[in-house]
């Protein structure tokens, strides 16, 4: 298995804080790979020390088989770095953007409009493509932003917060570009803040917490952590009452029960229980609460102040 | 399937500075007040200059044949302050990041920013100069000493536009860029672009013969007027050539210090 990427013991401090303590990532090529993490945990630091922008207080990184520190050249020829703000120019077209970051890729003047048209027509930008981006809405530009790291089909692809602020339509839009770069043999690292996207979209998903890598795996992995059904408990207008995750064993569901009967008055009129799987925000939440994650107690109940609701 | 990505290839030669000078240009074309403000300011002051003050200041009406000089640097002062927030609009958005992260020379964008203010300011300094004839200039300079003149205006375009560049490498806004500049464009009136120098209070005069911009408006008006340029000339240069290397230094080192910082 080839890495794409291979980080290990990362370390950055800004000033008295540790932004990285640490961090060691291993991603296979072609495989899209999501860091999670709350505001400040690093992830824009992360991408930042692997594009080469920044340099790491420690640690190594190896992108597209390069060390970033030592051979930064070579890592910029295989990458692309789609920002947290929409890196466009506005006062240029979208064509004019497309033409620019063609001939700034290598292209001829040719191949770079046939480039950009064909692009244009990928994210259903067509219609604007002779109009300047400052008129674009925030989903166009965002769309824009994502073609200009597509110009051509580099390893690598970075992308921070792809996502954020679209509409669930240009959302799913550009979760499905971003799977088809996947499938065409190009690695994807994205961060999100968004668990439903790294579970549609990534093929292992670590969470960052602190500035170091709190848990890693699939999605599937990751939720089995957390152990067994999470429990419900919800009023007669379906407000969320209670919620507390169980390890899976009949023990701990009745353990949960029992919970639920000392937190809430789960026998007034109208108030429901619910068992569900439990979804990645639970692990989410357990893991970057603090403390290790999904570690039942001698109850059966996993962390259970830390996931209630209310 | 690691067979259908590819490489980056490597750039023939001055791509890169080519498709930036080409977007700044974009820039300076679509940004009509901007252009408007760089053009219409120096020919309302040359026009103030000549009718409003010129009488009062030099009776004899040739007024207009010494402040010439004067606007022009004022004229370029202006059109090159619009380079600072320029600089730091790319660096306060997105967009250097990517920049940076492309195989690209760190400078060729700053390049792409000073060619176009460079275009820009001679193209206004050539309509201050054809204003100024229609208003009673006479200059009396050869075609040899006009090339002078432009190459001494396009010397002091190009420091007065990397210093600008600077600002805007270390303006934390664009508005900030644009307050920072309004401090230089002040500098032309403490010095010999308006009055002699010799009408000024002791201490002021000592400002303003140590400036740069006194060398660089005597060399300009010595060369249009045939008035004494003595040492001026070189003053200018090794003033200009001064300038751009402090900027480009401190500009590079802006320029990688503020990587993936916004």
């Amino acid at each position: 298995m080839t890495l794409a990427i291979d980080a290990r013991g990362l370390r950055k401090r800004f000033g008295r804080t540790d932004v990285l303590a640490g961090l060691d990532l291993a991603v296979p090529a072609g495989t899209v790979f999501a860091l999670l993490g709350p505001n400040g945990a690093g992830k824009t630091t992360t991408i930042n020390i692997l594009t080469t922008l920044v340099q790491a207080d420690a640690g190594t990184a190896h992108v597209a088989g390069f060390d970033v520190a030592a051979e930064p050249e070579e890592v910029k020829r295989r990458i692309s770095l789609t920002g947290q703000s929409a890196a466009v120019d506005e006062v240029l077209t979208g064509t004019e953007n497309l033409v620019m970051m063609g001939r700034l890729s290598g292209l001829g003047r040719t191949e770079a409009r046939t480039r950009a048209a064909e692009l244009l027509e990928r994210f259903g930008l067509t219609d604007a493509a002779t109009r300047r981006v400052g008129t674009y809405s925030g989903g166009m530009r965002r769309r824009l932003d994502l073609a200009l790291s597509l110009i051509l089909a580099l390893p690598v692809v970075f992308l921070d917060e792809p996502t954020t602020g679209l509409d669930t339509r240009s959302r799913q839009e550009l979760w499905s570009v971003i799977r088809s770069l996947a499938d065409a043999g190009t690695t994807v690292f994205l961060t999100t803040q968004y668990l439903e996207e790294a579970d549609r979209l990534a093929d292992r998903i670590a969470v960052l917490d602190n500035g170091r890598i709190a848990a890693e795996g699939t999605a599937d992995e990751l939720k089995a952590r957390i152990g067994g059904d999470v429990v419900e408990l919800r009023d007669a207008g379906g407000e969320l009452l209670v919620e507390l995750p169980t390890d899976g064993t009949v023990h701990g569901l009745r353990a949960a029960i029992d919970e639920l009967d000392r937190r809430a008055a789960s026998g007034a009129p109208g108030v429901s229980v619910t068992i569900r799987r439990p979804s990645l925000d639970d692990v989410f939440l357990a893991i970057t609460a603090g403390g290790s994650p999904a570690t039942p107690s001698a109850d059966g109940l996993a962390r259970p102040e830390l996931i209630e609701s209310k | 399937m690691t067979t259908l990505v590819q490489t980056r290839p490597r750039l023939s030669p001055f791509t890169a500075e080519a498709t930036f000078i080409n977007r700044s240009f974009l820039h300076s074309v679509r940004d009509v007040e901007a252009l408007l403000m760089a053009v219409v300011l120096p020919v309302m002051l040359m026009l103030m200059f000549t009718f409003i003050f010129g009488n009062a200041i030099d009776p004899s009406g040739g007024y207009v044949d010494y402040v010439v000089p004067g606007i022009i640097l004022l004229c370029a002062g202006f059109g090159a302050s619009s380079t600072a927030i320029s600089v730091s609009r790319d660096m306060t958005t997105g967009i250097i990041d990517r920049f940076r992260t492309m195989p690209l020379r760190s400078g060729a964008v700053l390049t792409g920013h000073v060619v176009a203010s460079l275009a820009r300011n001679l193209f206004a300094t050539g309509v201050v100069i054809a204003v100024a004839l229609l208003v009673g200039f006479r200059p009396v300079a050869s075609p040899l000493e006009w090339l002078g003149v432009f190459a001494i205006v396009g010397l002091y375009i190009l420091a007065i536009t990397y210093l600008f560049a600077a600002i805007g490498l270390a303006a934390s806004t664009p508005d900030a860029a644009s307050g920072y500049g309004f401090i230089l464009l002040f500098l032309p009136y403490i010095s010999s672009a308006f009055v002699p120098v010799e009408t000024m209070p002791g201490w002021l005069q000592w400002i303003a013969e140590n400036q740069p911009i006194t060398p660089v408006i005597e060399t300009i008006r010595g060369l249009l007027m045939h008035t004494p340029i003595g040492d001026s000339a070189w003053l200018a240069v090794v003033w200009c050539l001064g300038i751009i290397a402090v900027s480009v230094v401190w500009g590079a080192w802006l320029f990688r210090r503020k990587a993936g910082r916004r």
